[in-house]
């Protein structure tokens, strides 16, 4: 893509000065961009597309090229391992029933503040992005030391350990995930015509009708991609994790620290076998996210 | 909005609007919702605080300023303000491209700008450890020049730049892709060049957008732990920022300190999210949905 993209911008840097028959001329040829007289272009692309190079690609490019001279013996024989398997099963579990924790509390949230009036309710819908604001690590200590056995809300439950099980990972999942839902949720929620409900309601709806066949439909959208951001973001989630979590293998051992162990033991293979996996899982995430908000638009025409 | 909510008054009337529901089912979702925020939100948040404070005010200024603690404050600062500037000028950039011109392959780009947010820290530190470390081509021939990455802060940098890399672009692609090209096209006929244009029409008119993605750039940037833990080797002192520090000083068990340390940082968060609400509020930014 680099290669092709340098060539086409030298040759079209000077295009704003061409007259437009010449640019008429040539409607077959494949071109790179719509002419503009606003200058820029090839400097901007260029100087962005080397620093996307730099920093993502290669690195990235780097990673599948040493997950490939591993083989797919070597490859599979570091998946299939048991510690391997369990890992990638607590990371992926845990996050998906968070992610499900989110979406139901997550709607009821966006509904409170977008529907609803209350003292310090600005407040409150601010606080919501504080997950996005808060350092991972210090969200891991805080939150153990709430439901750690001897914590504030941990105490209450003992003998019934939360902290240091996979449900410590699955509540700091939940603080983790929980912005992407109401944030992806509010927006379309506000944008709900309240006469929509009152049509439900003169045709006879009642209140429970009207929210599950007229409101809900129009949120699936938004709900399904809360719910796949929340997901994959709990899956690659480590700093508030590792503290809560207990990292007993096999039980409460996450792939992302896992990744981390075997870095400390210099067994780069494993460690870029497992990476390999998980960033070919979020890449296919990435694409279903997409793929439904092409639907969405399609359905409904917002995103 | 405002008029649903007048029915949550005590003295609410005895007709109840069949388009909305009753006042049993609105206090009933408005405390599950509060109550869940009470304890995933303002819990963990007000912990920060009291664990930090749990040994008086001089033993929090202590921890503070004693040695470690104040290089790993310093090396912070120092890794954000290296990152962010990078990621400024590379958002700019790229959204001056992406918003001002029609080319092939725009959409691919936008995805390919995105990829950071779905790549887990730990792989985002994990590539710079294959790129640089001990196995690669790259490691040795910088350590011949007396160069050091990998464990150094080079490598803290460039996993920073690398978790940070989305955040201004994604802020300023849909504001500029919003505004269009009527003005610098109005500005280039009057004779203006390309950079008067950019400074005095383009740059004025996202200067919100742009304040409030490096506000969100330097909060992620002050605060990974994934990925800079992955090429830092935590050596004490030296490459450890303020939440490797937290870290360290947790697993020796020196609580005070560690939440002494997170609460810089948990501070650090308010500043950042009541900045953004007023950046919203009164200028309309961060409008592009949640995706950071």
């Amino acid at each position: 893509m680099a290669a092709s993209s340098t060539r086409s911008t030298s040759q079209l840097e000077s295009e704003p000065g061409l007259p437009m028959t010449n640019i008429a001329t040539a409607p077959a040829r494949w071109r790179l961009k719509q002419p503009s007289i606003i200058p820029g272009f090839g400097l901007t692309l260029g100087f962005s597309l080397a620093y996307l190079s730099l920093i993502i690609l290669i690195p990235i490019a780097g990673l599948f090229w040493r997950s490939a001279a591993l083989g797919w013996g070597g490859f599979l024989s570091i998946l299939m391992d048991e510690r391997t398997l369990r890992a990638l099963y607590v990371s992926f579990g845990t996050a998906f029933v968070a992610a499900a924790v989110n979406v139901v509390f997550g709607v009821v949230v966006a509904w409170v503040l977008t529907r609803y009036n209350f003292p310090g309710r600005r407040l409150i819908d601010a606080m919501v992005d504080l997950p996005f604001a808060l350092p991972t690590a210090v969200a891991g200590i805080a939150l153990t030391a709430i439901y750690a056995p001897q914590g504030w809300v941990g105490s209450l439950f003992m003998p019934f350990r939360i902290a240091f099980t996979p449900l410590g990972i699955v509540i700091a999942l939940i603080f983790i995930g929980l912005p992407f839902v109401v944030r992806t949720v509010q927006p379309v929620m506000e944008e709900i015509d309240h006469e929509v409900e009152e049509a439900a309601a003169t045709l006879g709806a009642n209140r429970f009708q009207t929210i599950t066949q007229i409101l809900l439909p129009a949120l699936t959208p938004a709900i399904l991609t809360g719910f796949a951001l929340a997901f994959a973001r709990g899956v690659g989630e480590y700093g508030s994790v590792i503290f809560i979590a207990g990292n007993i293998p096999y039980v409460s051992e996450i792939a992302p620290l896992l990744i981390v162990i075997k870095l400390e033991e210099f067994n780069y293979a494993g460690a870029t076998a497992i990476a390999t996996i998980m960033l070919l899982i979020s890449f296919a995430m990435l694409f279903v996210i997409n793929l439904i908000q092409a639907w969405s638009r399609r359905r409904y025409g917002n995103a | 909005m405002p008029d649903q909510s007048r029915s949550i008054a005590p003295r609410a009337p005895r007709f109840r609007n069949p388009a909305d529901e009753g006042l049993g089912a609105k206090l009933l979702l408005t405390f599950l919702a509060l109550t869940f925020l009470l304890f995933f939100l303002l819990m963990p948040l007000v912990t920060v605080f009291v664990e930090a404070f749990r040994g008086g005010w001089d033993t929090y200024v202590e921890a503070l300023v004693e040695p470690d603690a104040a290089a790993a404050i310093r090396l912070t600062l120092l890794v954000a303000v290296i990152a962010v500037p990078l990621n400024l000028a590379f958002g700019l950039a790229a959204s001056w491209a992406i918003a001002k011109f029609d080319f092939r392959g725009k959409a691919f780009l936008i995805t390919l700008i995105d990829l950071p947010f779905s790549i887990s820290p730990v792989i985002s530190g994990l590539v710079y450890v294959l790129l640089f470390g001990s196995g690669s081509l790259l490691g040795p021939w910088l350590k011949s020049f007396g160069i050091e990455v990998l464990f150094a802060v080079p490598g803290i940098v460039l996993a920073t730049v690398f978790v940070t890399f989305p955040f201004v672009a994604r802020e300023l692609i849909p504001l500029m892709e919003d505004q269009g090209t009527g003005d610098e096209e109005a500005a280039l006929s009057l004779g203006a060049s390309g950079w008067q244009t950019f400074w005095y029409v383009t740059l004025p008119n996202i200067k919100w957008g742009l304040l409030y993605g490096v506000l969100l750039c330097n909060a992620r940037a002050m605060g990974e732990f994934g990925a800079v833990s992955v090429v830092s080797g935590r050596i004490r002192g030296i490459t450890t920022t303020m939440p490797l520090h937290v870290e360290i000083l947790y697993n020796e068990y020196n609580m005070v300190a560690a939440f002494a340390v997170a609460s810089l940082l948990a501070g650090l968060a308010l500043v950042t999210l009541a900045l953004k609400t007023i950046l919203e509020l009164r200028f309309g930014a961060g409008n592009s949905g949640g995706r950071h």
